[in-house]
């Protein structure tokens, strides 16, 4: 991808800026301005509209929320050493998976590629200033952290003890938790997800640049895309249904009580409607990553483009019609179950469509061994086992046994932290020159990425075997025939734990001391790549043309089709 | 059983063999499509890792072929896996005929059994070896899910209606029982052993301890609820006759028509008005809070009990053959247990 824009290559090695504009020609001799330099204070970031700082904000806050939920998740793990429940009390336990599925999933996960990376990222790739609704995103921020100002508070005055699925009429009638506090920050926190996903919506249709036709769009973008289309479609449905589950247990109203007519199947059906989808609003992302640095890092046009674009929308699009696979031995008709397996089997297509895809990519590549790399081929690698794993869970006479057993924690954790936090810290790195303007330690990356994998491994193998041999989830005490299976998980919780600690410090170190980095530290194509590092507040000095196709490495008249 | 390091869980049903079957070919796939990816991966990035910083591959833009077969074949064994999975699971759903009955109540945080003799267990199910074992479950309060590992299967238990499983184990032991579904401070504690006996020892452990079984429970709770006063056996009573009712099509007031499986009968009971039976009246009250869940399966047992005397033929009713009473408000009826709706309209003369 190339643009058109005036002047001469600068320092960095950037193509085309024109010169530093006349008022500030002193510091920029010393220090170029840009989005991190430009103003200083709390007020600057607080109130601006910048869609990179408003990335780091959501940085910041997310990467808090991990820590919490990763805290949670530690305890849980010390705790299931031993066959019983002798670290804490029953009660406690169950807060504390609940509030570890709240944290990660809402809190986290939903947000973190998109909210940060695809923040930052999205408008840079589509050649615009900013988003289209800057104080609307700067908005979304807020409201996330309202919502997570309510989940906070609920924690801190005592917690929640309903799993993070809230099923009734435990969550509605039993539990003596803090459950509408929890659920009133969801219901909140989905509005900054809803207003992201309008936002990227309508930038990615009106302020592409000229020349970025649909087919040129970067792959990050079209998933993107697709994720928004599901947190505008699905979000409503479950600030909806937690706000039945709040009005059901502050008035009675039998909406899911069987006693008042109400029907707790009802719920689950809700619950999932946008549960399931949500699945996909947090790999998707990744997936787009995963794209961008296959390429990237292989110096390659990402093999079969539109299979990927195409299937980031078929997934988009399927996965509102699975729901009721999670709901196979909940009491849905047998033919419910038969029309939903079948689509289940569907919905697999296109992500196993995506993983040949990414591997062919590969081939005759440069292919760089950095950082980045890694973590994408462990996602790749991981993201295979968690897919295929899904193929159990949607065979209904085996769903019927391992349905609620570790297996389907492990299958779920292979997909979640295997590829959408693999492909959260792949990008985090891939993109970090370009965020912070400076070189993260390529050393440590690589350490990191291995010992992520092999603990990550280690922590969530087992639970399949423990699954199938039907280790119930959210269990406090349980059989110690499970006894070794789980020391091997929490051994490998703690080598996780490490992996997840170094680029938190790593990242942190190289902010005050990492060498300045290039525009295209990567040699890879993208628009991204063409602004200096870290960009300027307008990301673009001139408007950029775009004349090529996507990741035009060499030239194309070389291009080869097989 | 209940120690070691196992890898694979004992295989104690019909159904288990089948299920496992399922799991190894699935295994067998995924193993093969892991190894697949990742050796490609390995091989790709070693033999064209980059050698020269400026290295710029030639571009490859595709290939419709390769999309096509990785699109199709995957496709087709998800298809194929699909029918097999979908075959196991409707055939475990299908209950054989003749199947022993067992009343499971779930109920924070313990299990409830009782079997047609009148044993009741507590957190144990006592069964015998290559019989098949249907369960009739509803919860007390929460979502349960009655899970036996060994035998491959589960089931949520759910308040407000029944749901069904069916088993016939083919080892002799104790297993696991567990709750499945999340249900509160002692989730992980509602757990309890099925233990599966030879028929002899089976018969044996069933002649001692029993009280009277659930028909005969029932029955009396038929007449201590005053049922009876309405729902006569002689078809004069302002309800409908229950003899021969259990699995009959009822005909309802409004043009519909359903069978009288146990959810029906339980919503009758609690909810009378849901459901009114073609040419009666909406008089009969509410039994909620009267009776216990246990109280209503027992019932349903009785009621199922009633065989109707040599009438197989099912006439549809009369414009003018039910004799009621007077609209009269339920109150005035002299017992709780004013009859109206819950059964088929009376069929014989």
């Amino acid at each position: 991808m190339s643009t058109h824009t005036g002047g001469a290559p600068d320092a960095y090695g950037r193509p085309g800026l024109p010169p530093p504009p006349p008022d500030r020609p002193v510091t920029i001799a010393k220090e170029r301005v840009n989005y991190l330099n430009v103003s200083y204070g709390v007020r600057s970031w607080l109130l601006t509209t910048d869609h990179k700082r408003i990335a780091l904000l959501y940085l910041g806050a997310i990467t808090v929320m991990f820590a919490i939920g990763g805290l949670f998740a530690t305890v849980i793990r010390l705790e299931l050493i031993t066959p019983p429940g002798d670290m804490v009390q029953s009660e406690t336990y169950n807060k504390l998976f609940t509030m570890h599925g709240v944290v990660m999933v809402f809190f986290f996960l939903i947000p973190s590629i998109p909210a940060v990376l695809g923040n930052f990222l999205l408008p840079i790739m589509v050649g615009a200033r900013d988003l289209a609704f800057p104080r609307i995103n700067l908005l979304s921020w807020y409201i996330y952290m309202i919502g997570a100002a309510f989940t906070m508070y609920a924690m801190i005055a005592g917690g929640v003890d309903t799993g993070w699925t809230f099923y009734v009429p435990y969550s509605t009638h039993y539990s003596n938790t803090h459950v509408v506090a929890t659920g009133l920050g969801i219901f909140i926190t989905g509005f900054s997800s809803i207003l992201t996903g309008l936002n990227f919506i309508v930038t990615v249709h009106k302020m592409r640049a000229p020349g970025l036709t649909w087919s040129r769009l970067p792959l990050f973008v079209w998933s993107h895309y697709a994720t928004s289309l599901i947190m505008i479609l699905g979000t409503p449905v479950i600030a909806v249904t937690v706000l039945m589950v709040a009005l059901e247990r502050g008035l009675h109203l039998g909406i899911f009580d069987p006693a008042l007519g109400g029907d707790p199947v009802l719920f689950q059906h809700l619950f999932w409607f946008y549960s399931h989808p949500a699945v996909y609003i947090m790999i998707l992302p990744a997936m787009g990553v995963i794209s961008e640095i296959v390429q990237g890092m292989s110096r390659k046009q990402v093999f079969g483009y539109s299979f990927i674009a195409v299937s980031s929308l078929a997934i988009a699009m399927l996965g509102f019609l699975v729901w009721g696979h999670h709901m196979f031995v909940a009491g849905q008709s047998t033919y419910a179950g038969l029309v939903f397996s079948g689509i289940s089997y569907m919905v697999a297509i296109p992500s196993a469509v995506k993983v040949f895809n990414w591997t062919a990519t590969l081939y005759k590549g440069s292919v760089s061994l950095d950082t980045p790399m890694l973590y994408a081929a462990g996602f790749i690698g991981l993201f295979t086992i968690g897919g295929l794993t899904g193929l159990f869970l949607a065979a209904l006479g085996l769903d019927v046994h391992v349905h609620d057993t570790y297996f389907v924690v492990a299958h779920f954790h292979y997909i979640m932290v295997g590829g959408a936090i693999m492909g959260y810290l792949g990008g985090l790195h891939y993109w970090w020159p370009k965020i912070s303007g400076t070189t993260y330690p390529e050393g440590w990356g690589r350490v990191a990425a291995i010992i992520i994998f092999v603990g990550f491994n280690l922590t969530f193998f087992p639970q399949f075997i423990l699954g199938y041999l039907g280790m119930p989830r959210r269990y406090h005490y349980y059989p110690p025939e499970f006894q070794v299976l789980h020391v091997m998980s929490s051994a490998g919780a703690s080598i996780l734990a490490v992996g997840y600690l170094l680029p938190l410090v790593y990242f942190t170190w190289s902010m005050r001391y990492g060498k300045p980095a290039t525009a295209n530290p990567w040699d890879a194509r993208g628009l991204e790549w063409e602004i200096a590092s870290p960009p300027p507040t307008e990301n673009f000095l001139v408007q950029p043309v775009v004349t090529d196709a996507t990741y035009a490495y060499g030239a194309e008249e070389e291009a080869k089709i097989v | 059983m209940f120690s070691g390091f196992p890898l694979f869980p004992p295989q104690a049903s019909t159904v288990a063999a089948r299920v496992d079957a399922l799991y190894f070919f699935l295994i067998a796939i995924s193993t093969f499509f892991s190894i697949l990816i990742a050796t490609l991966l390995v091989v790709f990035v070693v033999r064209y890792r980059r050698r020269r910083d400026e290295d710029l591959p030639r571009p490859i833009h595709g290939s419709l072929a390769l999309e096509l077969t990785w699109t199709v074949i995957p496709l087709i064994i998800a298809l194929g896996t699909f029918v097999w999975s979908a075959d196991v699971f409707v055939s475990s759903r299908r209950v054989p005929p003749g199947a022993m009955q067992v009343y499971v109540v779930g109920k924070r945080w313990m299990w409830k059994t009782q079997h047609m003799t009148g044993q009741r267990e507590i957190n144990q199910l006592h069964v015998p070896i290559g019989v098949p074992v249907k369960l009739t479950m509803t919860s007390e309060d929460v979502i349960h899910s009655f899970y036996i590992p060994a035998f491959r299967t589960k089931q949520d238990v759910i308040p407000g209606r029944y749901t069904t499983i069916w088993f016939q184990a083919t080892q002799t032991g104790t297993f696991h029982l567990f709750c499945a579904e999340y249900c509160g401070t002692k989730h992980s504690q509602m757990i309890g052993s099925i233990e599966v006996m030879e028929p002899s020892a089976f018969q044996s452990w069933l002649a001692g301890g029993a009280t009277g079984s659930p028909a005969q429970e029932g029955e009396k709770l038929f007449q201590s609820l005053a049922c009876i006063t309405c729902h006569r056996a002689d078809a004069q009573g302002r309800g409908p006759r229950l003899e021969g009712l259990f699995g009959r099509t009822v005909h309802l007031s409004g043009g519909q028509t359903i069978v009288a499986d146990a959810d029906y009968i339980r919503e009758s009971i609690l909810n009378p008005t849901a459901k009114v039976v073609e040419g009666y009246q909406p008089i009969m009250p509410t039994f909620q809070g009267l009776v216990s869940e246990e109280g209503i399966m027992q019932l349903i047992a009785y009621i199922q009990s009633l065989q109707a005397p040599g009438a197989e033929v099912v006439a549809p009713p009369g414009a003018g053959g039910i004799k009621l009473l007077p609209a009269g408000a339920p109150g005035a009826a002299a017992s709780p247990a004013a009859g109206g709706a819950a059964s088929p309209a009376p069929r014989t003369p």
